[in-house]
């Protein structure tokens, strides 16, 4: 009974929800917004980034603690090889702050979603399967794969993400993060104009 | 932990370039036991904001590219304004160093491209798709295999790039007021405000 009970709440959780995209289609506005006022966030984010810069001595960003990861996988599969390329000598593959960092909002928007029951539980968000249909699981792993390949690369060569250049390279007024910050959207206002509108 | 990182800033004057404490940004980390859990819990901070202020959330990204949801450019620019007057005062007091990532046009504007043709195609960016998966968001996972596969591909070219890309209109750690040929707290003084003018007018202006 504890067993079968488990394994349900596993596939409650895990289980893919095809409610109701149908009827909510493909405008943004008709799905729910933000808990909390994105102006009470934001102003948070400017305290936290404060805390880090002070305790720390570092930025926010998130894209470098990928690169690391990929850098460990790597050492396993091919130590030798990725010992050599120079650009994980530099960013060793290793668990530090970043990596810690990283994880650390994988947990603390797990604790978010689950205080505030938005625990969602979806192979494919709602608003994907009201533009491409609910038999779409493959095809959007296939965008999320390569949409991951183009961003991180595009991270690597750019200098940062929407949180290195985004919020810690652009409040510190710096052109490159300026730059590279219209180009997030430049490139990301194109590509969502084609799948969606 | 606190009482370590002050006895740190002021044994270490900003501009000695001392490499050897924990706290200080080599190229490879902050690996002080004290840095990971620090690490860890700014994330955990960093992650409950990001999901409460929905961004997390596919719809909301996606509205933010078809700009019909401003939810990501109201957070974002609030931090701007909030942190930006944050780190100028803490530097003004000596308590913090500024960590200014260079100017290089190229690869600023081609990688910020090859960013946001992936913004696009995933739906969501490195730290909202880890925000994501922790609200089980699950199609977030093939996003974040690309990004280490992105990632180490990246870094089989990285030389190349060094070599040429890189070097293609590199500025240095050129910012908005040296670019103007402005004093910093001049431009501050109409930047803050001017920035928080356009948050004023977007609220105004937009549904969410």
């Amino acid at each position: 009974m504890n067993a079968r009970a488990l394994v349900a709440a596993v596939l409650a959780v895990l289980g893919p929800r095809l409610v109701s995209a149908d009827q909510l289609g493909t405008d943004p506005l008709a799905y729910a917004g933000p808990a909390w006022s994105p102006y009470l966030v934001g102003t948070l984010i400017g305290l936290l980034t404060m805390l880090t810069f002070y305790f720390s001595r570092k930025p926010l960003g998130a894209s470098t603690a990928y690169a690391r990861l990929a850098g460990m996988v790597g050492s396993l599969v091919a130590p030798k090889h990725t010992g050599a390329l120079p650009y994980f000598q530099e960013k060793r593959p290793e668990v530090e702050w970043g990596v810690m960092l990283l994880l650390g909002v994988t947990a603390g928007a797990f604790l978010a979603a689950w205080q505030g029951g938005e625990l969602t539980g979806e192979w494919l968000p709602p608003m994907w399967a009201a533009r491409f249909g609910e038999a779409t699981v493959v095809l959007r792993v296939v965008a999320a794969v390569a949409g991951g390949i183009f961003m991180a690369f595009g991270a690597r060569l750019a200098g940062g993400c929407t949180s290195g250049h985004g919020i810690s390279g652009t409040l510190q007024l710096s052109v490159g993060s300026w730059i590279a910050v219209f180009c997030f959207f430049g490139g990301g206002i194109a590509t969502a104009r084609l799948l969606f509108r | 932990m606190t009482s370590t990182s002050h006895t740190n800033k002021r044994t270490m004057s900003p501009a000695s370039g001392h490499r050897k404490a924990g706290a200080r940004d080599s190229g490879s980390g902050s690996v002080s036991i004290t840095q990971l859990v620090l690490g860890g819990l700014f994330g955990v901070i960093f992650g409950f904001l990001l999901q409460k202020g929905g961004v997390a959330k596919y719809h909301v990204l996606i509205g933010a590219l078809l700009l019909e949801d401003f939810t990501v450019m109201k957070v974002m620019l609030t931090a701007i304004i909030v942190g930006g007057a944050g780190i100028f005062g803490l530097h003004a007091l000596g308590l913090v160093e500024l960590s200014i990532k260079p100017t290089r046009y190229a690869a600023n504007s081609i990688g910020g491209l090859l960013f946001g043709i992936g913004f696009g195609l995933l739906g969501y960016c490195p730290g909202t798709g880890a925000a994501a998966l922790g609200q089980g968001n699950w199609d977030v996972i093939g996003g974040i295999f690309g990004l280490m596969v992105g990632s180490y591909l990246f870094a089989e070219f990285s030389g190349t790039f060094d070599r040429t890309i890189n070097k293609w209109g590199d500025r240095g750690k050129l910012t908005l007021p040296e670019l103007l040929g402005m004093k910093r707290a001049t431009f501050l003084v109409i930047w803050l405000p001017g920035l928080i003018l356009v948050l004023v007018a977007m609220h105004r202006l937009t549904v969410r």
